[in-house]
């Protein structure tokens, strides 16, 4: 019941997105059913043709030429009409298939970031790609072809009344057969097709795994062992194939078999009424191209309606996207004045699931300038804490302030504007170097971008890439190693010129000779502002004016780096294993 | 293209399928003529016994074309069901046997994509040819020769009419397919940005892109639906150009059948019949267009599977799960490199040169440098994952290039740089290091790679493992292959950066604990900090793929300014003793 309701839910809404086009939608009836009604006239026009020439010295020829125009005319202004329709459906179909990509981008850049935590992204990818495609091809052409169809059938059923009541209630009682025995064979099929699709997954998830870690199944020289794996799959795939591939493919004998008891059955009705002289041989012929023919539509129908089903499923996943829920507009709330970089987090507590605090009574008061390094364990709350402060998640209770405003109340967009931020995994985008570079600030002149570059030592290599700042880089960073994709991210921030920054294990992905030569462009970027450094190598943070120490998302231990050691707690600790591993080989 | 030997094995049915097929379409193809025939003998003179035969005889050919055409199917499906399993099983072979370098050069999506998605669409490919694609030209054929024991004037225009609906099918086809290919690449840049606002959702809103985001965006669907109209408005005009043909050919068969049927050459019956044909090609023709496109896909995707098999590919060499150990005298070092060269690739830098070293059983020989130094490439030449460009590497004496590959690894214990495991079980994963190792062979692995505590949390060796090891934290993935190298009680062990993800106390420990095991295993760490390695016995410092320094850690201090930069940068210069 459930079911149904979503269903038709989901249906209304396709036709809410159809709105804008009604125009169009109007236009497309209108040539559909010119271009589809003249179709069924030809069989008649050649019957009257042929009843013109019965025999030798029997042929009516200054009849027929005014009949083989009336051929020519139905048939080029059919295929005119014909081919408008397809042009005005495309437009729809595109225009809509376009309408529902941008309204599901346009929600997912207004929910929040948990969104993007809780699920995989190739999953909502293929939401907005996939589905949408199959929302285009299965319910918008489907539709045309539905209707296509259905216009066909009445037509084709109008002109044979015409012709021959009898002959015509025929036709239209047996050709229906052959729907019900491609819907039979299709329900019989769908639990092959099922089967084989669950073992084609299986193949699927096991061959990605092996060969996405081949090199781990070579170092162990278990070859032998997934290969024979893969066969064992591989030869039940064959089996379920053959079987659904077979009882599929029975669809197109069948109904041609029902369509030639039609066409028998027609041939023998007019022959007899042929010989009693109630129909003339051309009516016969018309029929019997009737009946070749009139399958056609009832075939396609059934084809668009088992089409329909996936396609609305698809759809429901498209609009699942574009209905999800999204935060407040990151716009909305007080203007923040220009941020000096004080912040204050007061009570603050978080978690992602209920029964789970991931930080508790989290106090902090940090003054303009200052930097605060945050190290601790895996999972201690660290990251968690830049992601309260970019506003990317919420606290249960407590709050942020900067500059003693609540950041809560104030626009989101100028939270964030107010920081920089480098993250441990570097997002490079297809684009330019440039364009990377400018992400915050696409009006920066070249001068500005080179600038930055350069501040952060990034222009030389830069300068080396086969069309400097032009390059365009590939998703993953293409050619450029890590460290330097690291310093991309850094010139953005560098160009934005915040007045506060944040550092969640920026360095990490870079080894430790590397980040020793960009690590003058951090403390440039650093110098006099605000800065939250997350890091787990303790060299990075020791110059901090406070280090918070986290565990299980309680702030532990905070002071300097001296003031820590002396303390003699849980940094120390840290700090001891790392000195055990430098300074051992000294005594 | 070689791929049709996959048929082997099913070669009856390759060829029986389109026989039925054949047959099947003969069968149809006699119809108009017994149309023919009542219309010009049996309706004229009234007999109306000869209708009911000649009815009976259409049903019969009906019931056994149905009969050929199921047949025709079955042989379809067998065959090309057939082919596409010895495909994959061949190209899954094929990749099997890729050597380190090989799969370098192939990515892994790239090999999923030949093995799944190509063989599957050339699969599809062979039994849509089987079963639809040969027989409409067996009809358009078939029907072309029937027109001629009928009519040879009214044969010509069939022929003519073939010619034009080719030539407009190709006119179409070529306009068509750069359009659609335009489309495409216009599709894949949505879906670009798609996915890296996903990617990139934390600094798209940090730097408060969303605008700007939206307007990309907003671009590149408008170009995508441009590009998708034009391709399929193109597309769409060849069903109304084929319906055109035919009827113009129509009027022309009407025409002369009007002229010969005055002269007494054709009768009535004839024309009807020609008419008949002409619709029957109609119906196949608009089915076949359909086909065309599905088809030249399926060519594109057999051509890329032909040319991954084809590709010549670096030697085999395969390993047995574990051999043996093979005692090994202490004056003979377990690993020497004699002044050993590597490189990536012909003609490209080399990655590692003139390195020289020897390690002993028992001994722990660290590895240190930066990205890129070629760290991984000095180990990796040790189980022969890849070959030396010169020079010689020597386990227990012998080149490895004399000794088995497969009993070499079965000595190497190997904890890869990139920690992955597979899905299933923690005792599964384990076990992929050696198969015949017991449960608590299992768990003191786990304990010697400081993991054990995962049993407690996660329940034990049968706690689930997701795809890749998703379901453990970088760190505890890294200690968990650790545990699958020590599985095999290897030789030598070869740890590429596996604390990397560690706190400096847990990668200690887990270093206490190698040192202390009793088989005395050659072990190699590799590392980009002092800290993992300074307990070495020998540390190899690179740099570039040179030998920067080889030595203890504080002869390294003292002599090497690279390993004491390194050092600095981890210690930050505070410690002073």
């Amino acid at each position: 019941m459930k079911n149904k309701v979503s269903r038709s839910a989901v249906i209304k809404r396709i036709f809410a997105s159809l709105k804008p086009y009604r125009f169009s939608l109007v236009l497309s009836v209108i040539f559909g059913i010119v271009g589809v009604s003249l179709t069924p006239a030809i069989p008649v026009l050649v019957g009257r043709a042929v009843d013109l020439m019965v025999g030798a010295g029997a042929v009516d020829r200054d009849g027929i030429g005014p009949i083989l125009w009336a051929i020519a005319g139905a048939a080029a202004l059919s295929a005119v009409f014909q081919w408008l329709m397809t042009v005005v459906n495309n437009r729809i179909t595109y225009n809509v298939t376009r309408d529902l990509r941008r309204a599901a981008f346009r929600t997912l850049q207004a929910v929040p970031v948990s969104y993007f935590d809780s699920r995989a992204h190739g999953g909502l990818v293929s939401r907005v790609i996939t589905d949408v495609d199959a929302v285009s091809d299965g319910l918008l052409l489907g539709a045309s072809h539905l209707f296509t169809g259905v216009v066909t059938v009445a037509a084709t059923l109008v002109f044979m009344i015409r012709l021959n009541p009898v002959i015509a209630a025929a036709v239209a009682v047996l050709t229906p057969i052959s729907l019900f025995v491609s819907r039979f064979v299709a329900s019989r099929t769908y639990g092959y097709f099922k089967e084989q699709a669950e073992v084609r997954e299986e193949q699927g998830a096991f061959t990605e795994e092996i060969i996405s870690s081949q090199k781990v199944v070579k170092a162990f020289g278990r070859e032998e062992d997934v290969r024979r794996k893969f066969r064992d799959i591989n030869e039940r795939y064959e089996k379920k194939t053959v079987r659904a591939v077979f009882f599929s493919s029975l669809v197109n004998p069948s109904t041609r078999l029902v369509n030639s008891i039609v066409y028998a059955s027609v041939a023998l009705i007019g022959a007899l009424f042929a010989v009693s002289g109630a129909i003339t041989v051309g009516v016969l012929s018309s029929f019997l191209a009737y009946a070749s023919q009139y399958t056609k539509p009832f075939n396609e129908i059934s084809g668009v309606i088992s089409e329909f089903q996936g396609a609305l499923a698809c759809a429901e996943r498209v609009f699942e996207v574009i209905d999800a829920e999204r935060e407040t507009p990151s716009d909305e709330g007080r203007e923040l004045p220009a941020v000096k970089g004080a912040v204050e987090l007061d009570n603050v507590n978080f978690s992602y699931f209920k029964d789970r605090p991931v930080l508790r009574d989290i106090n902090l008061s940090v003054p303009p300038g200052s930097h605060v390094a945050v190290v601790g364990p895996t999972g201690c709350g660290k990251t968690t804490l830049i992601n309260l402060l970019m506003r990317y998640y919420e606290p249960d209770s407590g709050k942020i302030t900067l500059d003693g405003e609540d950041t809560s109340a104030v626009r989101r967009v100028d939270v964030r504007r107010s920081f920089g931020m480098v993250l441990q995994d570097t997002w490079i985008r297809e684009a330019t170097v440039r364009d990377n570079i400018a992400l915050g600030k696409p009006d920066a002149t070249d001068e500005e971008i080179a600038e930055a570059a350069k501040a952060v030592r990034a222009h030389s290599f830069i300068m080396k890439l086969p069309h400097g700042y032009d390059t365009v880089l590939s998703e993953d960073g293409g050619a450029l190693s890590a460290g330097q994709r690291q310093l991309i991210s850094v010139a953005r921030v560098m160009l934005t010129a915040p007045p506060m920054l944040i550092l969640d294990e920026a360095t990490s992905s870079i080894d430790t000779r590397t980040e020793l030569e960009i690590s003058k462009s951090f403390e440039d970027l650093m110098a006099g502002k605000t800065a939250f450094i997350v890091a787990h190598r303790l060299s990075t943070v020791k110059d901090a004016d406070v280090i918070l120490v986290m565990r299980g998302g309680e702030i532990v231990e905070r002071g300097t780096h001296r003031e820590l050691l002396e303390a003699g707690g849980f940094y120390r600790e840290l700090y001891d294993s790392l000195l055990r591993g430098v300074s051992d080989g000294q005594g | 293209m070689k791929l049709f030997r996959f048929t082997k094995g099913y070669r009856k049915e390759t060829v029986l399928s389109p026989v039925f097929k054949l047959a099947e379409a003969i069968l149809e193809l006699l119809i108009p003529l017994i149309v023919a025939k009542i219309i010009d003998y049996a309706i004229p003179a009234g007999d109306t016994g000869y209708i009911v035969k000649m009815i009976c005889l259409m049903a019969a050919l009906g019931a056994v074309g149905f009969v050929f055409a199921v047949l025709g199917q079955y042989f379809a499906a067998k065959s090309s069901a057939g082919f596409g399993t010895r495909m994959r099983k061949e190209v899954f072979d094929k990749i099997e046997s890729l050597s380190y370098s090989d799969l370098d050069r192939a990515t892994a999506p790239t090999l999923i994509n030949r093995l799944n998605s190509d063989s599957a669409q050339a699969q599809s490919g062979l039994n849509i040819v089987l079963r639809l694609v040969l027989r409409s030209p067996f009809i358009v054929v078939g029907a072309v020769v029937m027109a001629f024991t009928i009519d040879v004037r009214s044969a010509l225009i069939f022929t003519v009419t073939v010619a034009a609906l080719l030539l407009a099918s190709a006119a179409v086809v070529l306009a068509g397919v750069p359009a659609f290919r335009r489309s495409q690449n216009a599709l894949d840049r949505v879906t670009g940005v798609t996915r890296e606002n996903m990617t990139g959702v934390r600094v798209v809103r940090a730097f408060v892109r969303e605008k700007e985001e939206i307007k990309t965006y907003d671009e590149a669907t408008a170009k995508h639906s441009r590009l998708q109209k034009i391709a399929g408005n193109i597309s769409g005009a060849l069903n109304p150009a084929t319906y055109v043909i035919i009827n113009t050919a129509l009027i022309l068969i009407l025409r002369s059948g009007a002229v010969r049927i005055d002269a007494g050459a054709m009768t009535q019956g004839q024309v009807i019949a020609l008419y008949n044909y002409m619709t029957q090609m109609l119906v196949e023709l608009l089915k076949l267009a359909g086909l065309i496109v599905m088809l030249s896909r399926s060519w594109a995707c057999a051509g890329r599977v032909s040319a991954f098999l084809n590709e010549k590919t670096d030697s085999k060499t395969e390993v047995p799960p574990c051999s043996p150990s093979v005692p090994c005298g202490g004056d003979v070092p377990r690993v020497r490199f004699d002044n050993v060269s590597a490189g990536y690739g012909e003609g490209s830098e080399p990655a590692l040169s003139s390195v020289s070293f020897s390690a002993y059983p028992g001994q722990t020989v660290g590895v240190i440098g930066s990205t890129g130094s070629g760290k991984s490439t000095l180990v990796d030449l040790i189980p022969r994952f890849y070959d030396v460009r010169s020079g010689a590497v020597l386990v227990d004496g012998v080149d490895v290039r004399e000794t088995d590959a497969a009993s070499l690894r079965g000595r190497c214990g190997v904890a890869p740089q990139k920690a992955v495991l597979f899905k299933g079980t923690l005792r599964d994963n384990l076990l992929f290091g050696n198969p015949d190792a017991t449960d608590e062979e299992l768990t003191e692995a786990m304990r010697l790679a400081c993991v054990d505590d995962l049993l407690e949390t996660h329940g034990g060796l049968d706690a689930p493992v997701a795809q890749y090891g998703r379901n453990f934290s970088g760190g505890q993935r890294q200690r968990l292959t650790v545990a699958r190298a020590l599985v095999r009680r290897p030789e030598i062990l070869i740890l590429d950066d596996s604390s990397s993800a560690l706190d400096y106390a847990t990668d200690a420990k887990l270093r206490r604990n190698i040192a202390s095991l009793d088989y005395d295993p050659t072990v190699f760490i590799v590392s980009q900090r002092t800290g993992s390695v300074k307990d070495a016995d020998l540390i190899i410092v690179l740099e570039d793929g040179e030998v920067a320094g080889i030595g203890r850690h504080d002869e390294l201090l003292a002599s090497c300014p690279v390993y004491r930069e390194i050092h600095d940068a981890v210690s930050g210069g505070e410690v002073s003793g």
